[in-house]
């Protein structure tokens, strides 16, 4: 976290349009001194969960049959439920005050750090299985290694969290499968949906200096061996649906340094509008 | 279900037999005999209640995605999922009574079937997800708590776990009015309005007064349903009107008074033509409420479709695999 | 129970067939039956069943059974089915004298 950014936890009531400083501070945030590297990890793994969560919970009440409604509930509390122990333990480490309420809703779009897949706007319900299967394999390869860091908040957070994720695999790859190899249309939507989404999963394996120092501080992920192992599994499941695996050309990155798409300050202003309506409030 | 029977039937004493049974206070259960008239009032009971929940669950949703904190967005989702859950259970009941969900569903779909006017009115302010929990979920406890002894086994067990759930609907219901009323000034603006704006509708949930009910008498008779409309609105009244004051809230109503002879809260006439009008589809949000239902019906075909061509091509693949 | 299989011929929509869920609250609990889903498969079906009737926590095992492979007995198999057991108060250990004073049982 750069410190501009770190800078708005005593001014909770800045407004979305207001957010000049904390785009001055990600400009430069390259260049600038990391801050905790754990903080950093934890708003990575926080805000994932956050966005996904709140993209899923978009749906409630509108899905294609009601059990499937509920399931899709599920996930989505699953998900903010994680995010919000991660968020408050980064709040925690990083010690300015901030609680995970301060961090979902008093942040602007630059200083998230989800991955750019999760904030990918809701298409038809092929395209929120296919944006979750590609996440959850992920998610389960991440968390099954943070389970065991040395770094005992993150990994308790992760062993819950895992357990969790194992479901929601169980759950979107099932429904990859089924939208793949059931009728002609349902095919060419998975498929369509995929092709659209497999330019942000790149991103989700590249290491960097935050990662590096994490690891030095009882964090390490190997995300060289988490996209191996990923790879194959997402194969193994796209086979099952008769789907075609993109090519790997061409991959956008950005999310986790605040470079996002356009779509996260929209996710956003909705998110945060009566929390920041109404300063200083408790709800 | 089937039934096969052995002998030529005896309607009248099939009939004298499950008037015994309902007078003894038995749970008729799905198999056993019911006038057919028995089990057309079920069905219409049952699906008006299970349709209720699954376009409550609209108003509601509404406000999901701008709830003000994690803990209140993870309660709304929660709670808007356990309204899907019961709808659920409330299906599951009419099907026992040889009644498919698909064709209530379709009826719903089409504007033919019934559901609680109280949610075709919007949803304007986060305070609306308050009052919600603490007036309109208040009010179908008391509703539901009656429900969990009708005669008709699965409705009654549906019930009894719906009842069991929805104790945590009221309560964050009415735990982010408390926090409203005391908040800053614009929040507790907030909240009133909203009181302002729910709680004649609330009233309107129990549906039109004795006197206008044309199914009432049939219904207590079977023990389908355990008190009347009117009885059931006032004890919503005298549990409702200490908790508002508590919190320092006013209800709509100059004509609100405690009669220290009745020991009920009287209150004033509820606006019977706006209740028949919501009833008829000219609420505020009826047309929304059904075309948001069927967007997400029309939308969801392919998926169902794909799922059933799925389930059969694997089905054809273990045969071939068999053989 | 009523399972509906097969198309619905008014709207061309495809019905999902109904199955029943049995859930166990605790181990060594006997399993009892909570509800119904619909669902196109066996591991669909059990998904299902777990978003629907075990979010609470309320069941360490479930089970999932086509409604049309339950078979039911009949109101009218009442009389002769049950009440021949009513009468059969040996089965009962009630039934049994046990001298006074002995405490074992």
């Amino acid at each position: 976290m750069s410190a501009a950014a770190a800078g708005h936890e005593d001014e909770p009531g800045i407004a979305a349009g207001e957010a000049a400083a904390g785009t001055r501070a990600v400009a430069g945030a390259r260049r600038a001194p990391m801050g905790d590297p754990i903080v950093e990890l934890l708003l990575r793994l926080g805000d994932d969960r956050l966005i996904l969560g709140h993209r899923l919970s978009e749906v409630t009440g509108h899905g294609p049959i009601l059990e499937e409604d509920i399931a899709t509930a599920n996930m989505a509390l699953d998900l903010i439920g994680q995010a919000a122990s991660m968020l408050r333990l980064a709040g925690e480490t990083e010690g300015k005050g901030r609680d995970e309420d301060a961090l979902a809703y008093f942040r602007d779009a630059v200083q998230f750090r989800n991955c750019l897949l999760v904030e990918q706007p809701n298409g038809d319900f092929g395209q929120l299985m296919v944006r979750q299967f590609l996440f959850d394999a992920y998610s389960v390869l991440l968390l099954d290694e943070l389970s065991r860091a040395s770094h005992a908040g993150i990994s308790a957070i992760a062993v819950k969290a895992l357990k969790e994720a194992k479901y929601h695999l169980r759950h979107s790859s099932e429904w990859v499968v089924r939208l793949g190899d059931g009728t002609e249309e349902s095919h060419a939507r998975v498929q369509r949906a995929l092709d659209a989404l497999w330019r942000f999963t790149g991103e989700l394996f590249v290491a960097d200096e935050v990662d590096a120092a994490a690891a030095a501080k009882g964090a390490a992920v190997d995300l060289a061996g988490i996209q191996s192992r990923w790879n194959a599994m997402v194969d193994e499941v796209l086979t099952r649906a008769t789907l075609t695996r993109p090519a790997d050309a061409a991959m956008q990155r950005g999310g986790r340094s605040g470079r996002h798409t356009e779509h996260l300050g929209h996710l956003l202003a909705t998110m945060q509008i009566v929390a920041r309506s109404h300063p200083g409030a408790t709800w | 279900m089937e039934q096969t029977p052995n002998a030529p039937v005896d309607e009248s004493a099939l009939n004298a037999a499950f008037e015994a049974k309902i007078a003894a206070g038995d749970s008729i259960e799905p198999k056993d005999w019911m006038p057919e008239r028995y089990r057309k009032q079920l069905t219409r009971m049952m699906s008006q209640h299970a349709h209720s929940e699954i376009v409550g669950m609209l108003p509601e949703g509404n406000w999901i995605t701008r709830a003000p904190s994690l803990r209140r967005k993870m309660s709304l989702i929660a709670k808007v999922q356990d309204e899907a859950g019961h709808g659920l259970y409330i299906y599951c009941g009419t099907e026992t009574l040889g009644v498919d969900r698909y064709d209530l569903f379709n009826q719903l779909l089409d504007g033919t079937a019934k559901y609680s006017s109280i949610f075709n009115y919007p949803t304007l302010s986060w305070a609306d997800m308050g009052v919600i929990g603490w007036l309109v979920d208040g009010a179908a406890i008391v509703n539901q708590t009656v429900l969990a002894k009708t005669s008709y086994g699965p409705y009654a067990r549906a019930m009894v776990r719906i009842c069991k759930e929805e104790n945590f609907h009221k309560r964050q219901g009415y735990e982010i009015c408390a926090t409203l009323a005391n908040g800053t000034p614009a929040q507790r603006e907030m909240l009133q309005d909203a009181v302002n704006r729910f709680w004649w509708p609330s009233l309107m949930m129990f549906g039109p007064s004795d006197k206008d009910s044309p199914n009432s008498a049939e219904l207590l008779r079977w023990r389908v349903k355990r008190k009347t409309n009117d009885e059931l609105r006032q004890r919503f009244v005298n549990l409702t009107v200490p908790q508002a004051q508590a919190i320092g809230l006013t209800l709509p109503d100059p004509d609100l008074t405690f009669n220290t002879a009745t020991k009920n809260w009287d209150f004033g006439e509820i606006d019977w033509a706006e209740f028949f009008e919501v009833i008829k589809g000219n609420g505020p949000c009826n047309k929304e409420r059904l075309a948001a239902r069927n967007k997400a019906h029309d939308d969801g075909r392919w998926v169902r479709d794909a799922a059933t061509a799925y389930a059969e091509k694997q089905k054809a693949r273990a045969k071939t695999e068999a053989a | 129970m009523a399972a509906t299989t097969g198309t619905n011929g008014s709207t061309g929509d495809s019905h999902w067939p109904l199955w029943e869920v049995f859930t166990q609250g605790a181990q060594g609990q006997p399993f009892e039956h909570a509800g119904s889903v619909h669902a196109t498969d066996a591991e669909h079906a059990m998904q299902n069943a777990r978003d629907v009737y075990a979010r609470r926590g309320e069941a360490v095992n479930l089970w999932v059974v086509p409604s049309s492979a339950i078979t039911a007995s009949a109101p009218s198999d009442a009389g002769p089915f049950f009440d021949p057991g009513n009468d059969k108060a040996y089965r009962h250990p009630q039934f049994y004298k046990v001298p006074r004073g002995v405490k074992v049982f």
